[in-house]
């Protein structure tokens, strides 16, 4: 596997504007010739598949969702970062860049998060062109929030639903371009597998969900921005549709997958309250901005918030972190909350939550301050725990939430496989080994917006893609794998629903792949995972046909690749010897229990490749470079 | 907890449907109605029974993906929520509940409890957006919105296209929806420019669906998990009449 990460030369500021300079174009004639299969209609789903059919391309554009507009990015809630200064507060394309690589724990490449944090200014004016209603100050002009891992203020937002409405801005260009005929849209289409004709990503195959058709889509590339693979744990702040299906069958084609262990593990979720749950619901970081986050200095302390006094709180994020206090980065925090929770203060049923308290917010600022802030987010807390957060503080606990790693890509976006090209959190590029708040919607628009649009064009002019049609053999043969695997899944009838078999998977990996991991456990859950998965194809059971709407079928399908996908992840996890950002390994730690960077061996990529179901997978190292950022230990105190 | 469901199913679109009740235990008053809905289902798969099928995805009342009319209301009693957010407290021990879909002409059922609202896309597809290209916009600080528009602009973008609006309404009138995106956007100065044919174009895509007409019950409100409201109706009609008259 070649892993040529193409990143131009020369200074780091320059290294965009060359590039774009020296790109092959496409004449605007030519470019209704291409047809662009884009995956996936979230944030940066829906921005390509928009920006490509404005520059001419004929477009394809698939979801599983009854419509465009469901993606989760939708559910997205504090900000989007900017390098825009409007406070004047010292903010700079060179600030945010560096924030970026430190907070991902020097584990990113350089130049993708340079050019991130450049193009970042355009997409503010973009989604303000779109009608995004961002919060404004009475003057009329933008407003600016913080968040963690940042010193500024660079965060826009539009009350507690920047994702909606950043989502709902890039799903009405691609509506516009859908009434145009310029992009055709399949709902209810997902994605089963990667058609790969002389090494070129030509096509793909999808289940119609409403019918059960398998269809076979031609393309001269495919672009993937199907979202990240967190729903591999069972719980977490995901959708429950979330899958890592488009990305996995990729991978099982070809494409190399990187850093599968990078999970991000979200410290303000609404705690865990019963084993019938589906999902975990976060609680914007936003809130930490007024929140004080803590727990009782003795264990075992069971007294209700309002009888514990001043002097025997524990505010352990202010406490270790003075300088960034409780807006410190999200595996810090995550990590912090776990530590307290195992020494026996944690709070709530079964002493796994922490403390958010507003109560000093509502004096400093009043009632009705707090609920124009968060008025969305304490409803929402309200409604799920029966509990009043303007009279109760908050109870908190860390849960999975976004994943770092992805297909690996180069500079352009492209993955090994050539012609596949992965947008947003399905790819690996920009966050390292922990995103910071407030990144991931702007990962996901630079990508679709800014970025994909110039450098499809370089492989098309430079690649001349050998135009292949839905007839070709190797559709056959992947329509077949298709029609075979769903066969099997149907055929089993087994007595068991894919859920309950995912949610063990699940209980599984957090134990031993979660906040904590160490040799002992990932090798426990690794001899476990081949066993599970043979149970699954013994004891599941998918009702009815495929010819119909059958949502057991699908979800079936989706737990299968987990069950495989949760191999290479745990691999992964146990490859790689050190600590770093959310991956905490326990052998590796300070004394003051922080993580525990190894740079002479690991200030690399991993990336995987796929060898058959009968050998391990083959693990590659792209080497990161650090020219323009100084290595250094990860410090917020 | 134990609950009596009376579900609506119904195989496709060409099967005429009928309710089936079944009885759950084991209900917890912390679970949400969806993970009840789960818990059932994964009970009528271990029989090998084909599961209830029903739609959701973010769980967290944003997606606009969950729908359900249950005991005749869309997404349940209760203000400002969307069905995933429906907890079984809200319900009593012993409790005979009606779960159906959201039943309109222009939302065709796919099966038991899931109907294809396509139409709301087609509608947005006819002129609800702002005709800009990617690139080369002007600085987002360019152009000052006071606050107090920006609020009710986003007081009406918070529509989260669930199509509750229809299913309440007795004339399964889309007015809420489409209100809702007109006044976003005609609102902010950046939709101005589009600002009549946006309005006629929706509105004459909303006929061609097959929506009803508006007849001022304002149960759309009441449905609405977003509470979006029927102010922006008003609001559509004077756009309209302003598109209409100026006939530009």
């Amino acid at each position: 596997m070649q892993l040529d990460a193409r990143v131009p030369s020369g200074p780091l500021a320059e290294k965009w504007d060359r590039h774009r300079a020296e790109i092959a174009l496409v004449n605007p004639a030519n470019k209704r010739k291409f047809h662009v299969i884009v995956v996936g209609s979230g944030l940066a789903g829906a921005s390509a598949a928009a920006s490509l059919g404005q520059l001419g391309y004929r477009v394809s554009c698939f979801c599983f969702h009854d419509s465009p507009r469901r993606a989760h990015s939708i559910a997205a809630q504090g900000g989007i970062n900017a390098a825009k200064n409007y406070q004047n507060d010292g903010d700079s394309v060179w600030r945010l860049f560096h924030d970026t690589v430190k907070g991902g724990d020097f584990r990113a490449r350089e130049a993708n998060v340079y050019r991130l944090a450049q193009v970042s200014t355009a997409i503010i004016d973009q989604c303000v062109a779109l009608g995004v209603p961002f919060a404004r100050e009475y003057g009329g002009l933008l407003a600016n929030r913080s968040f963690g891992g940042a010193q500024v203020s660079r965060t826009f937002y539009a009350r507690g639903q920047t994702g909606q409405q950043l989502l709902l801005g890039a799903y009405s260009a691609l509506s516009r371009q859908i009434g145009l005929g310029q992009v055709t849209m399949h709902t209810r289409s997902e994605m089963l597998d990667l058609v790969v004709v002389n090494g070129h990503a030509k096509g793909i195959i999808t289940r119609n969900l409403a019918t059960g058709e398998i269809e076979r889509h031609a393309g001269d590339a495919v672009v993937l921005a199907t979202g990240g693979y967190g729903n591999v744990f069972y719980l977490s702040t995901n959708a429950v549709g979330s899958n890592v299906t488009a990305t996995f069958r990729a991978y099982k084609r070809g494409a190399g997958f990187a850093n599968p262990c990078f999970t991000q593990i979200h410290p303000t979720c609404i705690p865990v309250s019963g084993d019938y749950q589906s999902k975990l619901t976060l609680m914007s970081e936003s809130l930490r901005n007024d929140g004080r986050v803590w727990v009782p200095k003795k264990a075992g302390d069971t007294r209700s918030p309002a009888q514990i006094p001043e002097a025997e709180r524990d505010y352990y994020l202010e406490r270790m972190y003075p300088s960034y206090g409780n807006l410190a980065p999200r595996d810090i925090s995550s990590r912090a909350a776990k530590r307290v929770c195992d020494e026996g203060r944690g709070v709530g049923p079964g002493g796994l939550g922490v403390y958010l308290d507003f109560g000093e917010a509502i004096q400093r600022l009043g009632e009705p301050v707090v609920r124009e802030r968060y008025g969305n987010l304490f409803a929402m807390y309200h409604e799920i725990t029966n509990e009043d957060p303007y009279k109760v503080p908050m109870r908190i606990f860390p849960a999975v939430h976004y994943t770092m790693g992805g297909l690996w890509v180069d500079y352009n976006l492209m993955s090994t496989i050539p012609g596949l090209f992965v947008l947003g959190e399905a790819n690996f590029s920009d966050h390292g080994a922990n995103r910071l708040g407030a990144s991931a919607l702007m990962q996901g628009l630079a990508d679709g917006y800014f970025i994909i649009p110039y450098t499809i064009g370089d492989y098309f002019a430079r690649t001349k893609p050998q135009k292949v049609g839905t007839d070709a053999p190797e559709f056959t043969a992947t329509e077949a794998d298709v029609r075979a695997r769903i066969d099997r899944l149907l055929g089993v009838r087994g007595k068991r629903s894919a859920d309950a078999i995912h949610q063990e998977l699940g209980q599984m990996l957090w134990d031993h792949c979660g906040m904590g991991r160490n040799e002992a456990g990932l090798k426990k859950v690794l001899a476990a995972i081949p066993e599970l998965r043979e149970r699954f194809w013994k004891e599941v059971c998918v009702p009815g046909a495929n010819e119909e709407f059958n949502s057991a079928l699908e979800r079936a399908g989706r737990v299968a690749d987990f069950l495989e996908f949760a191999e290479l992840m745990c691999r992964d996890a146990l490859e790689r010897r050190e600590s770093c950002g959310g991956h905490f390994r326990e052998e590796y730690q300070t004394e003051e229990g922080e993580a525990l960077r190894d740079d002479d061996q690991f200030c690399h990529a991993a990336v995987w490749e796929y060898r058959g179901l009968d050998q391990p997978p083959l693990r590659h190292e792209e080497q990161l470079s650090f020219e323009f950022v100084k290595l250094a230990t990860r410090s917020y105190k | 907890m134990r609950v009596t469901l009376r579900i609506w199913r119904q195989k496709n679109a060409s099967d005429s449907g009928h309710f089936v009740t079944y009885e759950k235990d084991n209900v917890s008053p912390d679970m949400s109605f969806l993970e009840m809905l789960d818990a059932l289902n994964r009970e009528l798969i271990g029989k090998g029974e084909e599961p209830v099928a029903f739609e959701s995805d973010c769980r967290e009342g944003i997606c606009g993906t969950c729908s359900l009319v249950i005991d005749g209301v869309p997404h349940g009693r209760g203000r400002g929520a969307a069905t995933c957010q429906l907890y079984m407290r809200k319900f009593k021990d012993g409790d005979t509940v009606v779960v159906e879909p959201f039943r309109a002409r222009a939302f065709p059922i796919i099966r038991d409890l899931v109907v294809d609202r396509s139409a709301f896309d087609r509608i947005i597809q006819a002129g609800g957006f702002i005709s800009v290209n990617t690139g080369g916009t002007p600085d987002g600080n360019a152009l000052p919105i006071s606050k107090s528009v920006q609020e009710l602009a986003m007081d009406a973008a918070a529509c989260i296209g669930c199509g509750a609006c229809v299913a309440a309404c007795k004339n399964a009138s889309a007015m809420l929806f489409v209100a809702a995106k007109v006044a976003h956007l005609g609102l902010l100065p950046q939709g101005e420019p589009e600002r009549t044919e946006r309005v006629r174009k929706m509105v004459a895509q909303m006929d061609k669906e097959g929506f009803g007409a508006c007849t001022n019950t304002f149960e759309c409100e009441a449905a609405c998990p977003k509470e979006i409201s029927v102010g922006f109706i008003a609001r559509l009609n004077r756009e309209f009449i302003r598109a209409t008259a100026t006939g530009d």
